[in-house]
């Protein structure tokens, strides 16, 4: 029987092996790389080894970088910032634009370099990443051009350091460099010590359409030279990788003020509905945690399936991943190529038994020789179960059921992370409500993984802050038009009163509370403090539990609309009015007035802060929509107690926000005063909520309270660091807001209103009839 | 050969069907890119391929000498020199299809093969002609020698969702085919939906089918990748409910070597190797084997053939 006769018998696909031999010629040739510093190639220092993880093969030695190397990369890229950020526009688009053509004429060579470094197959590095390098630069070339358009008077930040991860090497690299320099900043980035190559490469490119020297600078190495670049005298750090790093990262920037983006961690939900699409939905799995051998931040691991569809979905599930193919990345009809390296393979591993010891059953997702992990999933799975809580970042999936809609809500929202999820229903009532109630930065209606520059990809929760793609994307790379500051006024220590040095009552004595769930509340240490004007509580650290808990349950504000809060703060605007006088006796007529703007201005906005329908791909639905961050924390300015207090309160709350506020220590009682006209204002209860006393002492409480989403801190530059590092447990953003006059121009506009909301990216394909039986689109 | 029996009218079986359309459409786009077939295994796959083919004529110049011709490539689809440098023999198409007045011509060319003839009926293309008529065309071709019947559903039927009107329908033509096999074309461009398309697999399937078939070729769209794979999952399905298995034929979308390998994974990975035989995929086709025997030339001589070099059908 000829050779071709068997094969008509077997039907087997055979071997398809993709030609990498140049990339590997340009690897003989190059041998050993230096960092890429100031245009240039650096000579080779103390190297390491980066291997092709799915055969062991030494690929290529590379520099470990120092911190002196580091230091020559910042030097190089700050001497090139300002001419870099003085060309217009077009100019900066045209090198973008190259670089974007010239990814497209390697696009063979980097999808090989990269399947080699590596391990994903080579058809995912082939139609996934290297076309979405090319597409993100495209796309930020436009930024470029449109900058001071779209932006006006904002500002590139400066030097921007830049780690990324080893999962999606370039494409993570051009997530990072293409906004970057789009705004006029300039880059030092550091790839992950296991995958450097195809940074390497960029750096050829670069060279290549003759980018300024300086502009683009990449130093290699592993953690250490991470921790370098954020010591280093850099403007920005971004940084994609694990929580864990990226909590230390934040912890180490703490009190600097310097700006920090993080894509971090995730253990996604992939939720099921009983009216899904079910081989759609096994598809998306496919799509999800089987992707690039689940080494994926956002990938869907959390598959969480209606009971009335469970078993059929589950069976379905076992034959497609019976389909899959484990093998050589090179080889094009492979499906899950190999782990990026050994260590990873282990922690897999050990996830997965630590998971069957407590319980699990795992179908599949056994060890294979070599870095290969074959794919699989967990079920019998409780919520506690380390398979369900840690990020596996490997082929395993978790499978579990649910009841009801509320009980797929709850489960998929039960973990610290938020950074995607995937609902799938034929209904676009149910589907589009559960994206809604899921707590993550990008939701995927009937799709998963699918990514685009101009859609805004991060997270929520303990999978980081900022964004990157789209005009949000850029906004990470910008300052906003400076503040004009004043002065700090620090607060004198609180002394708490015993008795006969309160102030002379006047008429019937007046007891100024706290302000918690809409009700006045004594403070829980039973003490108070002399103010102007009399007492005002003193507050600890329960009562910043209370205020949070009584925050927490304020949800349905957020669910009210826009037109509902506007009536509140309109509401709030006139009643304030009505009481003009007796609050200008308290501060100044200045700030009841700015305090009753406050009120107006941000009334009006509730309705209007409007997201956005961006043009990601054809067929699409892209939302990009603010939604508020859930509670906030917010530490007032000690000076102008009244106009300060309402500056910030006001835009937060009609985002939806519920606030936990601690106002000017040494002169509260204008805010305690405000209770009154919040609850003829029919303010929900919890809505706001306020705690006096020692800011040193309650700041930081609140900021490291793990319901508090995020933070601004405007009660003084001594306190910030301190804040930054409690804020840091769970890593919610602080906002660092610069002192200012309170009743001026300059405390309020929609900087306010950007700090209170983040962004929801919700993917949602659509198409009754096959593609091309009509051009409509959105 | 394995028949499918059919059931009774099942509505159950596929009243909850839901089928996102965007998926469907990412997943046939990703199919062929999942696996890649080179050198012999490229080779060996056209020529299964080939196997496959319902080599076909369905013209209205149609003669006897023109069905003769194309019954002549039936039985040697691929030059015999390419062949027999790829050490296979007695290769042939699946069957050769074409009208009913056709089929003793075609009968008679195929003597002595075990080619065999497949003739559409009912009407076709359109299928608007009166029941009791288009039962006498199914069994006129089947008293000229056809073995196999490629009749066409009402599309009204489906459009409507009178699934008892549809099944009855096809029920009668089963009972009519009787000893031929029967394939049923859905003429998936008249349905437009892909859930059509799924219910209309499954009350065909229901009613005996052998075979579902997409596309009558004369349709504003015929044989696509998503529609072909919500048939075979509907196969698939139907397979699950009732243990019968029912074979799937493409027809009127495949024009090249490069399809006949992206559909032929599609089978293969969505219902398994035993959809690569004749038995269970045939492709409806005519201009598809040239570029296949094109492609086979290649593969044996290294150069890209002229397609005057070759013979036609």
């Amino acid at each position: 029987m000829s050779r071709v006769s068997e094969i008509m018998e077997s039907m087997e696909y055979g071997p398809s092996t993709e030609d990498s031999s140049a990339a590997r010629d340009w690897l003989a040739r190059r041998g050993s790389f230096g960092h890429f510093i100031g245009g240039s190639f650096t000579a080779p220092g103390d190297v390491f080894e980066t291997r092709d993880p799915s055969t062991g093969e030494v690929l290529a030695r590379v520099t470990q970088g120092t911190a002196d190397d580091v230091g020559a990369a910042v030097k190089a890229a700050r001497k090139a910032q300002r001419p870099w950020a003085n060309l217009s526009g077009q100019e900066r688009a045209r090198f973008l634009y190259a670089i974007a053509r010239h990814v497209q004429k390697r696009e063979r060579f980097l999808s090989v370099l990269e399947t080699l470094d590596n391990g994903k197959p080579i058809r995912e590095a082939r139609d996934g990443d290297i076309p979405l390098v090319a597409r993100h630069f495209y796309h930020h070339a436009g930024w470029a051009e449109l900058r001071d358009d779209r932006f006006p008077d904002h500002a590139p930040l400066g030097v921007c350091g830049q780690i990324i991860p080893w999962n999606f090497p370039l494409l993570m690299l051009a997530w990072k460099v293409a906004p970057a320099l789009a705004a006029g900043n300039t880059v030092v980035l550091k790839p992950a010590e296991y995958t450097p190559l195809t940074a390497l490469a960029f750096a050829e490119i670069c060279q290549e359409v003759g980018l300024p020297a300086g502009v683009v600078n990449i130093v290699t190495g592993d953690g250490a030279t991470g921790a370098a670049l954020v010591a280093a005298e850099v403007d920005k750090i971004a940084f994609t990788g694990s929580t864990e790093v990226g909590r230390g990262i934040a912890s180490a920037l703490a009190g600097t003020g310097r700006r920090l983006t993080l894509e971090l961690g995730g253990k996604s939900p992939f939720v099921v509905m009983e009216d899904a699409d079910l081989d759609a939905a096994v598809e998306g799995v496919v799509d999800s945690i089987w992707f690039n051998q689940g080494q994926v931040c956002c990938a869907g691991s959390r598959i969480l399936v209606a009971e009335s569809v469970a078993e059929r979905f589950e069976g379905l599930l076992r034959d497609r991943m019976a389909r899959l193919r484990v093998g050589a990345p090179l080889d094009k009809s492979t499906d899950i190529g190999a782990i990026v390296d050994p260590v990873q393979k282990a922690r897999i591993l050990s996830i997965c038994q630590r998971a069957t010891a407590a319980g699990a059953e795992l179908v599949g997702g056994q060890p294979q020789e070599g870095c290969f992990v074959a794919p699989g999933y967990l079920r019998a799975i409780a919520p506690a179960n380390p398979g369900m809580q840690e990020e596996i970042f490997g082929p395993i999936a978790t499978l579990s059921t649910f009841r009801t809609v509320d009980e797929a809500v709850e489960l998929a929202n039960n973990t610290r992370y938020g950074l995607a999820g995937s609902v799938w229903s034929e209904s676009a009532t149910v589907a589009t409500d559960i994206a809604a109630r899921i707590k993550a930065g990008v939701i995927w209606i009937n799709g998963a993984n699918m990514f685009d520059a101009a859609a805004p990809f991060g997270g929520y929760r303990e999978s980081g802050y900022g964004r990157e793609g789209g005009a949000q994307g850029m906004l990470d790379y910008l300052s906003a038009p400076a503040v004009k500051s004043a002065k700090e006024v620090a607060p004198k220590p609180p002394v708490a009163v015993t008795s006969a040095d309160a102030a002379k009552p006047q008429g019937i004595d007046r007891t100024a509370k706290m302000y918690i769930g809409g009700a006045q509340k004594r403070p829980d240490g039973g003490a108070s403090y002399a103010v102007p004007g009399g007492l005002a509580p003193l507050g600890s650290r329960k009562d910043i539990r209370n205020a949070v808990e009584a925050a927490t349950k304020a949800g349905k504000w957020a669910g009210m609309g826009g037109h509902a809060r506007a009536q509140v703060l309109y509401f709030i605007a006139e009643n304030l009015s009505a009481r003009a006088q007796e609050f200008a006796a308290r501060t100044s007529k200045a700030e009841v007035e700015a305090a009753i703007a406050r009120a107006f201005h941000y009334a009006a906005w509730a309705d209007k802060f409007d997201g956005a329908n961006v043009q990601a791909k054809p067929g699409h639905l892209v939302n990009v929509l603010p939604e508020p961050m859930g509670v906030l924390g917010i530490a007032c300015p000690n000076a102008q107690p009244l106009a300060g207090f309402m500056s910030l309160v006001m835009p937060a709350i009609a985002m939806g926000n519920a606030v936990v506020v601690v106002p000017s220590q040494d002169d509260p009682l204008p805010v305690t005063d405000l209770y009154q006209v919040f609850d003829t204002s029919d303010l929900p209860a919890g809505v706001v909520n306020i705690v006096t006393g020692p800011v040193a002492d309650l700041a930081p409480h609140l900021a490291s309270h793990e319901e508090v989403a995020g933070f601004w801190h405007a009660a003084g530059a001594d306190l910030l660091e301190q804040v930054d590092l409690a804020a840091a447990g769970n890593l919610k953003p602080v906002w660092p807001v610069p002192a200012r006059d309170w009743t001026g121009a300059q405390a309020q506009g929609q900087g306010f209103l950007q700090r209170a909301v983040r962004t929801k990216t919700i993917w949602l394909p659509y198409g009754a009839l096959p593609a091309g039986s009509g051009s409509a689109a959105y | 050969m394995t028949g499918n029996p059919g059931t009774d009218l099942r509505t159950d079986g596929f009243a909850d069907i839901r089928i996102n359309t965007p998926a469907v459409e990412r997943r046939a786009a990703t199919l062929p890119a999942r696996r890649s077939l080179k050198k012999d295994h490229q080779a060996a796959w056209l020529l299964n391929a080939v196997r496959c083919i319902d080599l076909t004529t369905l013209a209205g110049d149609d003669t006897e000498d023109r069905v003769a011709r194309l019954c002549a490539k039936a039985r040697q689809p691929i030059a015999p020199e390419l062949l027999s440098a790829l050490g296979v023999e007695g290769l042939t198409t699946g069957a050769v299809c074409v009208y009913p007045t056709m089929v003793a011509a075609a009968k008679r060319a195929l003597q002595g093969t075990a080619i065999p003839v497949a003739s559409v009926a009912t009407g076709f293309p359109a299928g608007l002609m009166p029941l009791d008529l288009r039962l006498a065309e199914i069994r006129y071709a089947v008293d000229q020698g056809a073995d196999e019947i490629d009749i066409v559903i009402t599309r009204a039927n489906v459009l409507r969702g009178d699934w008892a009107a549809l099944y009855d329908e096809l029920r009668a033509m089963r009972e009519a085919c009787g000893p031929a096999r029967m394939k049923s074309i859905l003429a998936t461009g008249d349905l437009k939906s892909l859930e059509n398309v799924a219910r209309a697999s499954h009350v065909a399937m229901q009613a005996g089918s052998d075979w579902i078939k997409t596309s009558t070729g004369k349709e504003g769209v015929n044989a696509t990748l998503p529609v072909s794979l919500v048939m075979v999952r509907a196969i698939r399905d139907y397979r699950a409910q009732t243990g019968h298995i029912v074979g799937f034929k493409p027809a009127g979308g495949l024009r090249t070597a490069k399809d006949a390998i992206g559909w032929q994974v599609m089978m293969n990975e969505e219902l398994g190797r035993d959809w690569l035989t004749p038995n269970l995929f045939r492709i409806g086709a005519s201009s598809l084997l040239g570029d296949i025997e094109r492609q086979i030339s290649h593969h044996v001589t290294g150069r890209y053939s002229a397609a005057h070099r070759l013979a036609i059908a």
